[in-house]
């Protein structure tokens, strides 16, 4: 098993730099995730990584060794593609046999290890059908298996379950999490779906526009997201915003005036932002509570029943809407008036820079 | 058609009462092809057991097998046959080969890509008889040839391509008619494929040549079956380039079937031998239609 170093990774496309320096190290057996809006450079990094696009400057280290310029076989990778791209005029055995054969190992040695890995992955029965005779959620073990029959130092995986349906999607996740924590291979993982990063990683790279924006385990991004974006883009339903007026702070919290006039203590710190300042209050809608009556309130406008949760648009009074999440069997109704609690614990303060306020008092799960 | 008739009951008056408005509405179409092509074979047939010269009108009345017999039995014929697919063979491989290393080198990024692939498409567009004259006039002619003027400007001695490798010259003019069609096909083919599929096999460690022959070879193995098939039928009626170039010489040199046929009938007049040699062409004709479609299809199914 191996280690990954991205040292200051830059690529530059025509005239367009995608990726704006990269920097980011993986452990042995470490599952990252590398997750983004779609267009934020994840599968363009990734494939740097694996030699298929080239470096323009930068290092790129696997145990410690550059390989900027060696060949995407010799660098001690395999890759599974979002489409599969098995060989369709090749069976089961000889998709997963290809590369062993290229590497020059003995018949013997191949039949063992393709028969092993078919074991571990259910796959006996196909090994001599076409990947066209086999449903999606087989192709997608295949393509799995011609990666580990190569005993590669890491695994890299471009959005590999895109293109199965839900039910298939949600199997093959826990079957993806279990298969690493069996083989112990440093993986890297490229998805769009929150869902996948959160359950599977270890580490989440969060991207944006070609440049890193936070680092860290899924829980860390979920308590203590770095700025706007990753607060916006970590959760669902997303985080509510509204602005409010600094006031004021000490190594206890920070106290901001919200637009009805009201104060909310919370306990981050602020060094150097003047009283004054407008600031962005951030608070995810499974920690906003629901009251009948009270301060802050507003009229719900759209009610989502999902049945153990339900989703509550509140519209307030200057205009904006924040949802909330709250019990499957809350009886509230449209175009009533309700009020709504913010517990300080929870919520997070952005400076203008959009930058977040350091909260006091790391969550223990995100430690 | 199918789509109306779906909705209507499988069995029953109805059913039989809209298969015969079916033939009925067929009938037109079919009796003009079977007009079109089975009268001139008829004809054919007959002609050939006949003794039929348009310069001697004494000679006539019915032959029986004598025509085919002079045709199988004149070393000329036998050669004929020969020629014919050395030349579909050679005209073949030629193209095949040289069309399926060009696509592959087309499909990648270089600078003027474009203009290069509407260069080695033009020769297509270009009629037989002028790209065969311009191959003997412009290109090969011993004295004001391009060739010549290349290896004299060498210190070579003009070769007369013509005189010298009829057969071969034939089958480079043909081939390079016909490397443009292969090109357009196998390029369209090597495009579809996966270019995720190219780089699993980069990842896999598969060089250039390991590429080619194991992920881009079989993609391409429909397409050069289709393009084997249609070249091979047309290649086998190559008349015009032949005509301009060497008509058949020096000797029957290069003669293949079609051309012995129009030599015998509007050459010698010999309407009944030309006839018997035009059954014999249509026999090989289906001979290799068979196989073709056999070995075609075959390949489509997988």
């Amino acid at each position: 098993m191996a280690t990954v170093e991205l040292k200051n990774l830059r690529k530059t496309y025509l005239t367009e730099e995608i990726i704006k320096g990269i920097s980011l190290s993986i452990e042995e057996r470490e599952f990252v995730v590398f997750v983004g809006p779609s267009g934020c450079g994840k599968s363009t990094l990734l494939r740097m990584i694996a030699g298929l696009e080239d470096i323009t400057s930068g290092d790129l280290l696997i145990d410690g060794q550059r390989v900027n310029d060696v060949e995407p076989g010799k660098r001690g990778l395999a890759m599974v593609f979002q489409s599969y791209a098995l060989y369709p005029h090749m069976d089961v055995y000889k998709n997963m046999e290809f590369g062993l054969k290229l590497a020059g190992m003995p018949e013997a040695e191949r039949r063992a290890k393709i028969e092993h890995v078919a074991r571990t992955l259910q796959l006996e029965p196909y090994l001599h059908h076409k990947p066209g005779q086999l449903s999606g959620g087989q192709r997608q073990r295949v393509a799995i298996g011609r990666a580990i029959v190569r005993n590669p130092k890491v695994f890299l995986f471009d959005e590999p379950l895109s293109n199965l349906d839900a039910a298939l999607r949600g199997q093959m996740r826990v079957e993806l999490s279990a298969l690493h924590r069996k083989l112990g291979a440093t993986t890297i993982y490229v998805t769009h779906d929150q869902v996948e990063a959160m359950t599977m990683a270890d580490k989440i790279v969060v991207l944006q526009k070609g440049v890193v924006e936070q680092i860290g385990s899924p829980l860390e991004l979920y308590h203590h997201p770095r700025n706007l974006f990753v607060a916006r883009f970590i959760g669902s339903p997303p985080m509510n915003f509204f602005s409010a007026i600094f006031q004021g702070g000490d190594a206890a919290g920070s106290s901001v005036q919200l637009r009805d006039g009201s104060t909310l203590h919370v306990p981050v710190t602020s060094p150097g932002l003047l009283p004054g300042t407008k600031v962005t209050v951030g608070i995810r809608p499974e920690h906003v509570e629901l009251a009948s009556s009270g301060p802050n309130s507003g009229v719900v406008e759209v009610i989502e029943r999902l049945g153990a949760i339900t989703l509550v648009h509140v519209r307030m009074p200057d205009g904006e809407i924040i949802v909330v999440q709250t019990d499957g069997a809350v009886l509230t109704d449209v175009e009533t008036r309700v009020s709504l609690t913010l517990p300080p614990r929870n919520c997070h303060l952005f400076a203008p820079d959009g930058l977040a306020f350091e909260a006091c008092h790391r969550h223990p799960l995100a430690a | 058609m199918q789509a109306v008739f779906e909705h209507s009951p499988p069995a029953g008056a109805t059913a039989r009462s809209t298969k015969r408005t079916g033939f009925l509405l067929l009938s037109p179409s079919v009796l003009i092809l079977l007009v079109w092509s089975i009268v001139p074979l008829v004809m054919t047939l007959w002609y050939s057991v006949q003794n039929y010269n348009l310069v001697d009108p004494t000679l006539h009345g019915f032959a029986g097998i004598d025509n085919y017999w002079y045709l199988l039995t004149d070393p000329d014929f036998l050669h004929a046959l020969l020629n014919t697919f050395v030349l579909v063979a050679g005209v073949l491989l030629i193209s095949v080969g040289g069309g399926t290393l060009l696509a592959v080198l087309y499909d990648q990024e270089f600078f003027g890509r474009g203009i290069a692939r509407i260069m080695v498409i033009s020769p297509f567009f270009i009629m037989p008889t002028v790209s065969a004259l311009l191959w003997k006039n412009l290109m090969l002619h011993p004295i004001y040839g391009v060739y010549s003027a290349m290896m004299r400007a060498v210190g070579l001695t003009p070769i007369d391509w013509l005189a010298r490798f009829p057969l071969m010259t034939v089958m480079m003019i043909v081939a390079w008619e016909w490397l443009p069609f292969a090109v357009l096909i196998l390029l369209t083919a090597v495009q579809s494929l996966d270019g995720e599929q190219r780089e699993a096999a980069r990842m896999d460690g598969a060089g250039p040549i390991a590429r080619f022959r194991y992920i881009i070879l079989p993609h391409l193995g429909r397409a050069i079956s289709v393009v084997v098939m249609i070249e091979t039928i047309y290649l086998l009626t190559i008349f015009a380039e032949i005509s301009v170039t060497t008509a058949g010489g020096p000797g029957v040199a290069s003669t293949n079937l079609p051309y012995l046929i129009y030599s015998r009938a509007l050459l010698q007049f010999d309407v009944g031998g030309a006839s018997a040699g035009g059954v014999v062409a249509i026999v090989i004709a289906n001979i290799v239609a068979i196989f073709l479609v056999r070995a075609v299809a075959r390949n489509l199914e997988a």
